[in-house]
């Protein structure tokens, strides 16, 4: 698989030169592969924020490069525009972005940026408003009387609009009811799968990461200290408590089980799998047939 | 960016100044920035030139910060000394066309210098050694006699405040929104002025709607903690004169004389 983001030895910081000079993001480096699902965790002030603003070059490094498909993104500064058309970036709270009259021209924002005509414009906007859920009657009304969810979508849907080759989100769900955060998050699965694009997903519900995401990027103290596959990175849930971060409560209970004696897999993730391991022990044990 | 202007900044130490009760610091504040325009010629200009390298002194804040609030008023002033420089009256020393320059315009645009300095340095010195809260606490008690006329004064502190304690959230809000627009490919950078100004919308309208979102928040907040204005209201912190304060009145008192015996004595040379 080929790699669409590349982070070399990428290093920020800020208030250079005065009293409030901090190290946000430290030596990070790491290699994305197209279409992948990352998830991002860490605790606040890790860096994390300010790593994925580097990634569409909101930011630009104190040190070292981020290469997208093998080019330095800030080879040239006058066409940083491009980058943020091709890494799609949806902010913590995205619903404070919105300003136009009604919510078809918000969407319609990114992708006339692009200079987009008219009609793909319009293609586009449907398009995404159909994969974030969004009801096209709402299309032609004011962004200011959705509720909190729709707004939250029609904020999604003028990103994914602009057909992103890389989808940042930034704790997507925050604020939302239960019932909207398992919506909006298999949406986002569906997305996911049905494009092929590659999502990077900060978020800080270990459950949410741990089902959709295939590999984890694990920022603490503005250092990069694991990037793996999901089930390795929660399978060393005792690290991740050191660093101050859970690991999803059935993985945890299963772990303490483990250490107990009990002969479990060391990472198990979801409440189904850790039914079947259970199972299957108690049946080797005899206890249930 | 905004952020990195000095000016205005509070630097939270325990200097003798920092300790002066604020009342004090504004009347003498007041009192300084009249009396810097009463300097007409050298000895006085030098006078009030060592109280303000003093006031630095006591501060406890870095001269670095001092410097760094000048840096944005610069321009005005080299603008303001070089036009006084060719507004002098006299013997012209060195004269091109209508351009002429006279040693009482040298004068004049050293004094302009200085004066523009020594008030930036203080009313800087003012802020960076006096918290907002005590500051808008200040001038609501030295506004207090206007309510005799029915002027709203603790309403107005009050607005004061607030204005002042959203300031900071308010810039960070418009880091956030620029970055989410700029992530959908606004361009704020380029075009013509129209195209600028247009540019502005998506910034200024989500800024204004969180505004008032969080007017109408605190609005609330306050109302739940049973906020009714200022009538009988108690302050948690109340502020006291001291000798201190004494000292300073004394000292500042001290300059203002040696500045008006320097003009009686000497001859004003503008």
């Amino acid at each position: 698989m080929s790699s669409i983001l590349e982070l070399k030895n990428l290093s920020f910081i800020y208030g250079i030169k005065t009293p409030f000079e901090k190290k946000a993001v430290d030596n990070v480096s790491l290699s994305i592969n197209k279409g992948e699902f990352i998830g991002i965790i860490g605790h606040t002030g890790s860096g994390k924020s300010t790593l994925i603003q580097m990634l569409n070059g909101l930011i630009k490094p104190t040190e070292g490069q981020v290469l997208f498909n093998g080019e330095d993104i800030w080879q040239n500064p006058k066409d940083i525009r491009k980058i943020r058309f091709k890494v799609g970036m949806v902010f913590q709270y995205p619903e404070y972005q919105l300003f136009e009259e009604t919510v078809y021209k918000d969407i319609a924002f990114g992708p006339t940026n692009m200079g987009k005509t008219v009609q793909e414009t319009d293609a586009a906007v449907k398009k995404a408003a159909e994969f974030t859920g969004l009801n096209f009657n709402l299309l032609q009304k004011s962004p200011f009387d959705l509720s909190g969810g729709e707004k939250r979508r029609a904020a999604i849907a003028g990103v994914i609009a602009m057909d992103p080759e890389v989808l940042v989100l930034d704790e997507p769900t925050a604020g939302l009811d239960p019932v909207g955060r398992e919506v909006l998050l298999s949406q986002i699965v569906q997305y996911h799968k049905k494009r092929k694009n590659t999502v990077i997903l900060v978020s800080h519900s270990m459950e949410d990461i741990a089902r959709v995401a295939d590999k984890i990027i694990v920022m603490s103290k503005s250092r990069l200290v694991m990037f793996d596959k999901t089930r390795e990175v929660f399978s060393r849930g005792r690290e991740l408590e050191k660093i101050g971060l859970r690991v999803p409560q059935i993985t945890k209970i299963m772990l303490e089980l483990k250490e107990c004696g009990y002969d479990l897999p060391s990472s198990v993730l979801t409440v189904d799998e850790a039914f079947s391991a259970l199972s299957s022990l108690l049946k080797k044990e005899g206890k249930i047939w | 960016m905004v952020r990195d202007v000095a000016f205005g900044q509070y630097f939270s130490e325990k200097s003798v100044i920092h300790r002066l009760d604020p009342r004090a610091k504004i009347l003498l504040l007041i009192a300084y920035l009249v009396i810097i325009f009463c300097t007409f010629n050298y000895f006085s200009l030098l006078i009030v030139t060592i109280f303000t390298v003093l006031m630095i002194m006591l501060s406890g804040v870095s001269p670095k910060f001092y410097f760094k609030s000048l840096k944005v008023i610069i321009f005005i002033v080299i603008i303001t000394s070089v036009l006084n420089l060719f507004y002098g009256t006299g013997e012209p020393l060195w004269q091109w066309g209508v351009l002429k320059i006279t040693l009482n315009g040298i004068n004049r645009a050293v004094f302009v210098t200085v004066r523009i300095v020594c008030l930036i340095i203080a009313s800087s010195c003012l802020t960076f050694t006096t918290s907002p809260t005590e500051l808008t606490d200040a001038i609501e008690r030295l506004m207090k006699p206007l309510n005799k006329i029915h002027f709203p004064v603790h309403e107005i502190a009050m607005m004061m405040s607030l204005a002042l304690r959203f300031v900071p959230t308010l810039l960070e809000e418009t880091d956030k929104i620029m970055a989410a627009q700029k992530a959908r490919g606004a361009d704020m950078d380029s075009g013509n002025l129209i195209a600028r100004a247009k540019a502005l919308i998506p910034i200024l309208i989500p800024l204004f709607v969180s505004a008032f979102r969080r007017a109408y928040d605190i609005a609330t907040a306050m109302e739940c903690r049973c906020y009714r204005g200022g009538s009988g209201r108690t302050k948690m912190k109340s502020i006291h004169m001291s000798m201190r304060d004494a000292v300073a009145f004394v000292l500042t008192a001290l300059m203002i004389l040696g500045v008006i015996l320097c003009n009686l004595f000497i001859t004003a040379v503008i």
